[in-house]
């Protein structure tokens, strides 16, 4: 009787265990569901819709420029933030606002991204804080999923922050 | 019969595939990752005979799961320079901590929130915050708690700064007196 109850009880555990680890293996290595909060983002993510995020592309090292990601905060490692990818190391960022009648530049230094919310009058983002490094990135937003009416892929950057550089031919 | 047999070691083979890799990812992920100690920088504490013995330290994963790190601590953290490589390092002054630079472009500098200053034991042969500057937390990767290998170093890794080096002004004096 009592080593049969000992059994069941470690077979949970083990169960427990199991599937604990598969869990986590998916939530960090394949996506996971996010709550995006904050004003930030708007118009292409509102309050409290949920996205998902996929963890593929940044283990690959294939985060690209106009993806919106999900990164640590660089000033508080418990919060995250969700904004767009403007530029990638080595590229030439705008640090200025779109008002501001001087336009300063600067170079994305290496193993860096300069991330900018979309909602550019309020969003504390790379242009408050520099370039953020790469490993803080923790996954790219792929999907709305909720509200109903939003379900979709996302949509490109509707404040054209983003330099366009010559596309790179295969021989250089 | 024995075509049976086969199939019921591929079987017990597949499902013993599916418990072991996440259970071998998530404690690598979460508890404790075993990582060789290359280059120079932290002479001579690790690597002393150089190049030609590499350390083998224990990182501790489950103990950086709330970010808290001490000074002295050795920890290893995700380069910011390349995302791909991860740096072993002493933490030197932690968030609010005033300190005196050695080659950095500030000589004085108060660490900002959320960051850390860490730097290899071997000055001036070290990559560290002295080059790049003060390091987000969230890059945090590891806490070394144990050298395993050579055998004859086998040691539990103690908490220890410099004694040239230090913060010149700490945020948290009072914690910190109450804690030794």
């Amino acid at each position: 009787m009592f080593r049969r109850a000992l059994g069941k009880t470690l077979g949970l555990v083990g169960y427990t265990v199991q599937y604990g680890c598969i869990a986590h293996c998916a939530f960090e290595y394949i996506g996971e569901l996010v709550v995006c909060s904050g004003p930030s983002m708007e118009p292409t993510i509102v309050d409290n819709d949920v996205v998902f995020s996929e963890h593929v592309s940044r283990h690959l090292f294939k985060i690209e420029k106009g993806d919106i990601v999900i990164a640590k905060s660089i000033s508080d490692p418990h919060m995250n933030i969700c904004k767009r990818v403007i530029g990638l190391q080595g590229d030439k960022v705008c640090t200025s606002g779109p008002s501001d009648i001087f336009k300063t530049h600067t170079y994305v230094p290496l193993g860096h991204v300069w991330l900018e919310g979309d909602n550019l009058k309020n969003s504390s983002d790379s242009r408050s804080y520099g370039p953020v490094p790469y490993a803080l990135i923790r996954g790219r937003v792929c999907m709305k999923l909720w509200p109903p009416h939003r379900v979709g892929p996302m949509k490109e950057s509707p404040t054209g922050r983003i330099i366009k550089t010559k596309p790179h031919s295969d021989w250089d | 019969m024995a075509q049976q047999a086969g199939r019921r070691y591929l079987r017990a083979f597949v499902g013993g595939f599916f418990v072991a890799v996440p259970v071998t990812v998530t404690v690598l992920d979460r508890v404790a990752y075993v990582a060789r100690v290359e280059g120079t920088s932290m002479q001579p504490f690790l690597n002393p005979e150089g190049v030609s013995a590499c350390d083998v330290v224990l990182l501790n994963r489950w103990r950086v799961r709330n970010y808290e790190v001490h000074r002295g601590d050795i920890v290893s953290i995700v380069s910011p320079k390349n995302p791909q490589q991860k740096i072993i390092k002493r933490v030197v002054a932690l968030e609010g901590d005033f300190i005196r630079t050695l080659s950095y472009k500030n000589r004085y500098l108060r660490i900002p929130d959320g960051h850390l200053w860490i730097e290899g034991d071997h000055h001036g042969h070290s990559l560290d915050s002295n080059s790049f500057g003060p390091v987000s937390v969230g890059l945090l990767h590891g806490h070394a708690s144990h050298i395993i290998w050579p055998p004859n170093r086998w040691q539990r890794i103690q908490r220890s700064l410099p004694v040239d080096r230090g913060p010149l002004l700490s945020s948290h004096a009072a914690e910190e007196e109450e804690e030794f």
